[in-house]
């Protein structure tokens, strides 16, 4: 009477134990007899729930974290207008200008170094990197962006990977200007998504679409060919798959972990008392979100390049990522939690509602048989 | 309380704190309206299915879609109410009220087998199986004194759970 049918699917062994980052259950599991009570009292999963409703990790990565608003008496209010027709008077036009400028100069060499060096491969290529390192210069000086490098620059060496957390995507402009990457992107509508087809291919970016099931794949086997190039620029990948808000990290995906190279960790953190460079995608587009960084008074950020990584001998993929994420998260100060960035867009899969019906199943039979 | 402010007047604390019999402090139900005016992402005045379900800690919770048909299409100060037996000064027939109303699913102020039958379901999946669940529950029906045809109603549900150390309580989190 006592037999447990044995679970058709699989506890995924894929994923890290979610149940070492959430709280302990609640649920005693003791040993006594099983009573009528006992299967009445499901007050355990209703408190889950309840505590889920009222305050939940998942969501609070995604919390825009706007400053405390510091302009709310008679002294302080005519300071933070005058501030406010400093940034957009004097600041904004100034970095405006700044940028115009930036793009002239960049287009003025690029089109024709492009075009012209078309046999020259080598020599095109430094060029183009050389400009877009340029370009992207001139961006981070349109939000006085106060950049501090930490640790040695990256150099391109074959079979490595650099890996980074997720803000905003300014993220790779502060990168970029420091090396040429190519990274992997979510190809975007709009004027963004038509530097990304010019520009960007030039230092070599791969392009994937998040909708698509089949596009994995595909993205594996070219992620994998471009780290075993000799030629390409060191590639940057942001493996949670989505921006988060500089406060937290969620899972990374494995996909940069398997491809048998060095993982090189970078880790980003912005100083929120400037302004918070956390680009929430549901509430504005990104030309809204630069605009934004326009005018306010700097972007400050703190860069580390930290120590390359090897998958060590027996650690599975998953393993190794949840461990380069440990060492982002506590040099950039960032808290972990177990949820994957796309449950923004999916819903959770049922393993883990499987895992607690499993793990209440088994006690109650565990207990029908004590006498 | 109109549902396009995202303000709460004190009239509007006063008044849910009056509707869910004082079991929060007037901090917390700001708190608590910060969170749903989080969760309704569409200002519609009440958390759809859609805004609910994207919380994974709730999708994942067995009894999720049970505890979302009493939730569904409430407004704040409903909402309030409904947390209102999570409080940590609500009485202990609150909660068992609470609990009761999860099982009598029609509402009708009666507990049948199937209802019993229906949230071990949730609770257990497909890791026991149905017969199973049956023999289970009629074994333990019949040691506490009832058939496997009884009715159950609140003042039954006192008495089986009215003294245990019923502990459901939830901290809304207070800047």
């Amino acid at each position: 009477m006592s037999k447990l049918t044995t679970s058709r699917s699989e506890l995924d062994l894929d994923r890290p134990n979610i149940e070492d980052y959430l709280p302990p259950d609640s649920i005693q599991q003791p040993h006594t007899k099983l009573r009528l009570r006992d299967l009445l009292d499901i007050s355990p999963t209703l408190t889950e729930a309840a505590g889920a409703i009222v305050d939940d990790s998942f969501t609070r990565c995604f919390k825009s974290n706007p400053p405390e608003p510091w302009n709310w008496n008679i002294y302080l209010f005519p300071l933070w207008c005058l501030g406010v027709v400093v940034r957009y008077g004097i600041l904004f036009p100034g970095r405006v200008l700044i940028l115009t400028i930036g793009w002239i100069i960049f287009l003025s060499c690029y089109i024709p170094v492009h075009v012209l060096l078309k046999g020259h491969d080598k020599l095109r290529k430094r060029l183009e990197r050389a400009l877009v390192e340029l370009i992207c210069s001139f961006f981070v000086a349109s939000w006085t962006g106060v950049v501090k490098y930490h640790g040695p620059r990256p150099c391109a060496r074959p079979k490595q990977v650099f890996v980074a957390n997720h803000t905003s995507m300014i993220d790779f402009i502060v990168l970029e200007q420091m090396t040429a990457f190519a990274v992997i992107m979510q190809k975007h509508p709009g004027w963004v998504g038509l530097l990304q087809s010019t520009i960007l291919e030039s230092v070599g970016c791969i392009w994937f679409n998040r909708s698509e099931a089949k596009d994995r794949e595909i993205v594996a086997r070219k992620l994998r060919e471009h780290v075993e190039g000799t030629d390409n620029n060191p590639l940057l990948i942001f493996p949670e798959g989505t921006c988060v808000n500089n406060n937290y990290t969620v899972m990374f995906k494995k996909g940069a972990f398997e491809l048998g190279a060095t993982v090189c960790p970078i880790a980003i953190k912005y100083n929120k008392i400037f302004v918070d460079a956390f680009w929430n995608s549901r509430k504005q587009s990104f030309t809204t979100h630069l605009l934004q960084l326009m005018t306010s008074w700097a972007v400050v950020c703190d860069v580390w390049y930290l120590e390359p990584q090897n998958m060590k001998p027996g650690e599975t993929a998953i393993e190794f990522a949840e461990r380069v994420r440990s060492i982002i998260s506590i040099r950039a100060g960032l808290k972990m939690v177990p949820w994957d960035g796309y449950l923004k867009y999916s819903r959770p899969s049922p393993k883990h509602r499987e895992s607690k019906q499993q793990s209440f199943a088994e006690s109650v039979l565990r207990r029908l048989e004590e006498k | 309380m109109g549902n396009t402010s995202s303000m709460l007047t004190q009239y509007d604390i006063e008044e849910v704190q009056e509707h869910c019999n004082n079991t929060f402090s007037q901090q917390e139900i700001v708190s608590l309206y910060q969170r749903f005016c989080q969760l309704d992402r569409n200002s519609g005045g009440f958390i759809s299915a859609d805004e609910f379900l994207s919380v994974p800690e709730f999708a994942v919770n067995p009894l999720s879609q049970r505890l979302f048909r009493m939730v569904d299409g409430l407004n704040f100060k409903e909402f309030v109410a409904f947390l209102s037996a999570f409080s940590s000064r609500a009485t202990l027939q609150h909660k068992v009220e609470f609990i009761f109303k999860v099982y009598d699913f029609d509402g009708n102020g009666k507990v049948a087998f199937s209802d019993l039958l229906d949230v071990l379901r949730d609770l257990t999946g497909q890791f026991i199986s149905e017969q199973q669940r049956e023999l289970v529950l009629t074994h333990v029906l019949e040691e506490a004194g009832y058939k496997k045809d009884s009715l159950l109603v609140l003042s039954d549900f006192m008495k089986i759970l009215g003294n245990t150390d019923l502990k459901m309580e939830v901290e809304v989190p207070v800047d």
